[in-house]
């Protein structure tokens, strides 16, 4: 019933690639991390002037400038810094990479300051009102996800001062580096739905 | 009897300590053993799932009796809803998928065994989590046990005010668990599929079960989510003081459904979609033709993903959307079942002018076409906003959606299991014990939920413990009881047979049903590795080609 | 009215549809009546025990009918169609002996099937859709006529508040509403907030149902053709008692209900101790002084005495009403006594606490409650 003779047909041999697994796995998070965002940002959006009393967006929010520009450039710095690496330049990966984290980490400061200075000269607190809870929450998360973000940064940091990240992982700082430009689109939707139209 | 000539031969296992055998399934990776795993699981929880329904059942069986208190009852209607939804039909079918999944595309295991292996035990633990809250509670009376605010966890019911103590808790964090685990298999068949397929596979040629899986855990990774960020906010609601769906602090009520809702609908496609797939690779082998229509059962698969995304506020139509929104709502309901229909037709065009054989796997089929069919037209109805207005909260939307869920999805699965248990254990099922709990479960299903209609037409509503004498309602929910022993009896039948057929069956060799696809070229159970080199195809039905290749497929399609 | 009307002349249009839809919705009915078996066809002035929502007395759940007769014609001729080629195909296809083992043609598909049996269901949703937009419409979009009677409906954890705004009336759990005829057209208007979780009303006879959400005003109207009583209950979960949110709505004669808004208007005319004395006896009057000198006045009110609390219901004429939390007992005197001495026998889960008191105390307090028409 059954040949035991494999490939009855015979073909020219095809070349079959097919995309690298990391990559799809990590366009797959973005897309369900994206799901999340949205959701937030329309709570947000939703809740916008409906707050019964308390402190309101434009009466306390000050547009983060310089910190949104540390951490969209560090974009460029991952960007810049996975291409080194795909060049073999160590170096040059180390340096950028060294940047990327310390960029985003002055963001984490700014964010951290931003809340420093709500909760304590304007009494805005997740639970002060609509406002406080939807504006945490959306910042918050995303901070989180930052700070997630720093920690593979610093992980691969750590192998490659120990000199054990070369160009034959290029593809797997891609990846990270992928998740890191999220992270960046999704501050960018965030602080235009906060700072922007929310004011 | 053949073998695939290329088969290593394993070796006989030796004797080993029990113990060994159970760590070894504990950490294993291989997609098959998780496969398994996820399987059992969802068996275990289908049995107390239908335990926590035959109490209600009970319960309901006359108004005004005293089975158990409404507290225990509200706790049954919550359990058994989240348990059959997230712990038995959605482990069930990743279980399937992640077994036959890298098999079907010719691949060794699925894109990412640890992450596999991570999403089962954090879906496994979501599970105990959610029942260790019958034992773990602890707080005012009605409070602190399992979970009783109903499984769609309504605001403000679920507020610190309402839900007093740590049930809701539970409820709240299992289920954000086990989505962290449906998400993390959702991305490994997605990575399986793009990027392990054997040469020649191209995504045209591509079993329809591996489409369809492929499909879902598209749809999970975008509905799942908005539910998990919902039940963040709901812990950021309980425990950090916050406001989103807080009516006091001018927070709504209905943000919770909608976000609710719009994970809740592409659920429920997300649970058919891979019954779906058993269908499409049952109905062909037992009617010896291929798929009609392979192009549009793709495309229909992929419309109805997209469509159902539009849909979720047909749940909410009593809500008080205005005209034009529950206008849309019943305009997109009612387009998603065009896509669905299709389907159907398919499926009896692939049975049209073939050589039908009634194995149990397919009568469960047939009458999976049956039911799926009713509950499609039910379903049409409750899309008839104005209709909805009168049927929704009641007796008659429980019947449709049981008829999905049972009627549909756990026919389908049941089709699944007799299907590919022999290539799971190397055994056939017990034929005359599969058509016995096929006929009692059948003749059990249609007594509960054909009748169970009627008391929503007669104006009973759901999630009640009791009701009230003389409004017409008891006859009907006495036989609907009656129908539950039917069907627990006949769930009892199958799991004998699965237990007997495992040691006492016939043996199953490689292809017992003459059928097409990848998994069955390989031995029963599989290898570890499942193919001794990885094989190449030239069409969508590789075991075909091989078995006619006087005639193969790819002249074909 | 123009709506109104124009929904009268809707369902005159679906009366003028076919004769095949005559036949059907008198299969339909039959198959009701004989769910009904037992209950003869309303008329007026009947109790109607069983809320069968194809037994409609009122506009909107007409219309709702009407449309979904037309919906189960189409859907049960979509089922016939399919179903009968189901059994065709398992009949003639099933077990077919080919002795020479061979397959069966292998056919993979066809572009012009798939296309008919997309464009025919495609036709079937214009039309379902274009029949429900209107219904949706109609329904919804009717305008308020200056003769309609407005009702404010709070839900509550686990009964119903009943607010009159024009005529000053509280009441609680039973509804109230004149006959509305097409002469005289008198529909309910019913605003519907919620004191805590979601709820839903629903009298199936006489309207779909539509829920109370706090922090929103939801509106619903209906307009009962036929006087008598119809039931209904709350039809979303709200808690532990959900099941025993009991509706009865008592739809009477423009003059009897004229009558029960006067006597409920009127408020408790024994409101001082000595107006009770001077009807009643000791213990009536040592029943009003437990009354509010203790944690009820807390909860309920009595219009004309220092009771104002407004989480229970307003029992200023609690002896109007035929039963007591939510239609969970009778409105007895037994039955209010086992009610404030253990509300678990009753109604498990409820929010009305066990009082505590002394049986003597409790005696004289369903006494006076007794007085409270």
């Amino acid at each position: 019933m059954m040949s035991a003779i494999a490939n009855p047909i015979s073909q020219p041999p095809v070349p079959w690639t097919l995309p690298y697994r990391g990559k799809v796995a990590m366009a797959c998070l973005i897309i369900a991390e994206s799901a999340i965002f949205t959701i937030f940002v329309v709570a947000y959006l939703f809740y916008l002037g409906k707050s019964l009393a308390g402190p309101t967006p434009r009466e306390v929010l000050e547009t983060p400038i310089f910190f949104t520009i540390c951490l969209l450039s560090s974009s460029l710095t991952i960007h810049f810094a996975a291409k080194s690496l795909h060049g073999g330049k160590r170096g040059a990966f180390l340096a950028l990479w060294f940047a990327t984290i310390v960029l985003g980490g002055l963001f984490l400061f700014g964010t951290g300051h931003e809340w420093h200075r709500l909760i304590y000269q304007h009494g805005l607190t997740i639970s002060t009102n609509l406002f406080g809870t939807t504006y945490y929450s959306l910042v918050g998360l995303h901070a989180f996800h930052v700070t997630v973000g720093l920690l593979m940064l610093a992980i691969v940091l750590l192998f490659a001062l120990a000199g054990r990240v070369g160009a034959e992982h290029s593809a797997r700082v891609e990846v990270l580096s992928m998740y890191w430009h999220f992270v960046d689109a999704v501050w960018v939707v965030v602080f235009t739905v906060v700072y922007v139209l929310g004011r | 009897m053949s073998s695939d000539a290329l088969t290593i031969q394993t070796a006989k296992a030796v004797d080993r300590p029990w113990l060994e055998t159970v760590h070894e399934w504990v950490i294993t990776v291989d997609h098959k053993r998780l496969g398994i795993l996820y399987i059992l699981f969802a068996l275990l929880f289908l049995v107390i799932g239908g335990l926590e329904a035959t109490i209600m059942r009970i319960q309901l069986m006359r108004p005004h009796l005293n089975f158990v208190s409404p507290q225990v009852f509200n706790r049954m209607f919550t359990m058994h809803g989240t348990t059959m939804i997230f712990f038995v039909a959605m482990p069930i079918l990743f279980g399937f998928a992640n077994y036959f999944v890298p098999i079907m595309v010719g691949a060794r295991d699925m894109a990412f065994p640890r992450l596999n292996a991570f999403s089962f035990w954090l879906t496994a633990f979501g599970g105990f989590l959610l029942y260790f809250s019958f034992l773990g509670g602890f707080g005012l009376y009605g409070a602190g046990n399992a979970p009783d605010v109903g499984w769609w966890a309504y605001a403000p019911l679920t507020a610190r005010a309402f839900s007093p103590g740590h049930s809701s808790d539970y409820w709240t964090i299992s289920l954000l668990v086990s989505g962290l685990g449906s998400i993390g298999t959702a991305i490994n068949i997605i990575a399986t599929i793009l990027c392990l397929r054997c040469p020649g596979m191209k995504l045209s040629r591509m079993p329809l079960f591996a489409w369809m899986n492929m499909v879902m855990s598209g749809m999970v990774l975008i509905a799942i989510t908005p539910l998990s960020a919902a039940q963040i906010m709901l812990l950021v609601d309980r425990y950090l003081g916050g406001h989103f769906f807080d009516t006091q602090a001018g927070g709504s009520a209905t943000i919770w459904m909608h976000f609710f809702w719009i994970f809740g609908h592409p659920e429920v496609y997300i649970l058919i979609i891979p019954c779906f797939a058993f269908v499409s690779e049952i109905v062909p082998v037992f009617s010896r033709k291929p798929i009609f229509g392979y192009p549009v059962m793709v495309g229909a698969t992929v419309c109805i993903a997209f469509v159902s995304m539009s849909v979720w506020a047909h749940h909410m139509f009593t809500i008080g959307m205005n005209s034009y929104g529950n206008s849309f709502f019943a305009l997109t309901t009612m387009v998603v079942g065009v896509p669905t229909g299709i389907k159907i037709f398919n499926w009896l065009g692939t049975m049209w002018g073939g050589k039908i054989i009634f194995k149990t796997p397919m009568l469960f089929c047939i009458a999976f076409l049956f039911q799926f069919l009713i509950a499609g037209l039910t379903g049409v109805m409750l899309g008839v906003a104005p209709f909805n207005w009168q049927l929704s909260g009641s007796y008659f939307v429980v019947a449709h959606f049981h008829y999905v869920i049972v009627g549909g999805i756990l026919f389908a699965v049941f089709a699944a299991f007799y299907y590919w248990y022999p290539k799971i254990t190397g055994r056939m099922l017990n034929e005359s014990l599969g058509k016995l709990h096929f006929w009692l479960f059948l003749i059990g299903f249609h007594l509960t939920f054909d009748i169970m209609h009627i008391p929503g037409i007669l104006g009973m509503p759901r999630r009640i413990y009791t009701y009230e004498p003389g409004r017409g309602w008891d006859i009907w929910n006495l036989l609907c009881t009656i129908g539950t022993f039917l069907q627990g009896i006949a769930v009892l039948i199958f799991v004998a047979n699965l237990i007997i057929s495992y040691f006492k069956g016939p043996k199953a060799g490689n292809d017992p049903w003459d059928a097409w696809t990848l998994e069955w070229l390989v031995s029963s159970p599989p290898p570890d590795y499942n193919f001794a080199t990885i094989p190449t195809v030239a069409s969508r039905r590789p075991l075909w080609d091989r078995k006619h290749p006087e005639d193969p497929d790819n002249l074909y399609e | 009215m123009e709506t109104l009307t124009r929904m009268n002349s809707a369902s005159h249009n679906a009366n003028r549809s076919s004769l095949v839809g005559r036949l059907a919705r008198s299969l339909v009915s039959l198959v009701g009546i004989l769910l009904t078996a037992g209950f003869s066809a309303a008329s007026q002035s009947q109790d109607n025990p069983i809320p069968n929502i194809f037994e409609t007395h009122s506009t909107p759940a007409d219309a709702i009918r009407h449309l979904s007769f037309f919906v189960l014609i189409v859907t049960g001729a979509i089922f016939l169609v399919v179903f009968s080629l189901l059994t065709y195909i398992v009949v003639k296809y099933g077990n077919r002996e080919s002795g020479d083992g061979r397959e069966p043609p292998q056919v993979y598909g066809s572009t012009q099937i798939e296309l008919a049996w997309t464009v025919i269901p495609v036709l079937i949703v214009v039309v379902l859709f274009l029949a429900t937009a209107r219904v949706i419409h109609a329904i919804q979009d009717a305008p308020k006529p200056a003769t309609a009677v407005d009702v404010i409906a709070i839900g509550h954890q686990f009964w119903w508040e009943f607010r009159y705004p024009a005529l000053g009336i509280v009441t609680a759990n039973e509804l109230h509403i004149p006959v509305s005829g097409p002469a005289h057209p008198t529909p309910t208007f019913l605003k519907l907030l919620s004191a805590d979780t979601d709820h839903s009303f629903w009298v199936p006879q006489l309207a779909g149902k539509t829920d109370l959400i706090p922090n929103r005003v939801n509106e619903m109207w209906l307009d009962p053709h036929v006087t008598g009583i119809f039931l209904g209950q709350c039809a979303q979960y709200c808690g532990t008692q959900h099941a025993k949110m009991l509706l009865q709505v008592f739809v009477e004669s423009p003059d009897a209900f004229q009558a029960w808004a006067s006597a409920q208007k009127a408020s408790d005319t024994q409101t001082s101790f000595t107006q009770v004395a001077a009807t009643h006896g000791e213990n009536e009057i040592s029943g009003k002084r437990i009354f509010e000198t203790t944690a009820c006045v807390n909860c309920h009110t009595v219009a004309g005495t220092p009771a104002t609390g407004r989480f229970g219901p307003d029992l200023t004429h609690l002896m109007s009403r035929r039963t007591i939390a939510a239609g969970a007992a009778k409105n007895t005197a037994d039955n209010l006594r086992l009610w404030i001495e253990n509300p678990g026998a009753i109604k498990p889960g409820s929010l009305m606490p066990a009082m505590q008191l002394s049986k003597t105390d409790l005696d004289a307090l369903v006494r006076y409650l007794e007085t409270l028409r």
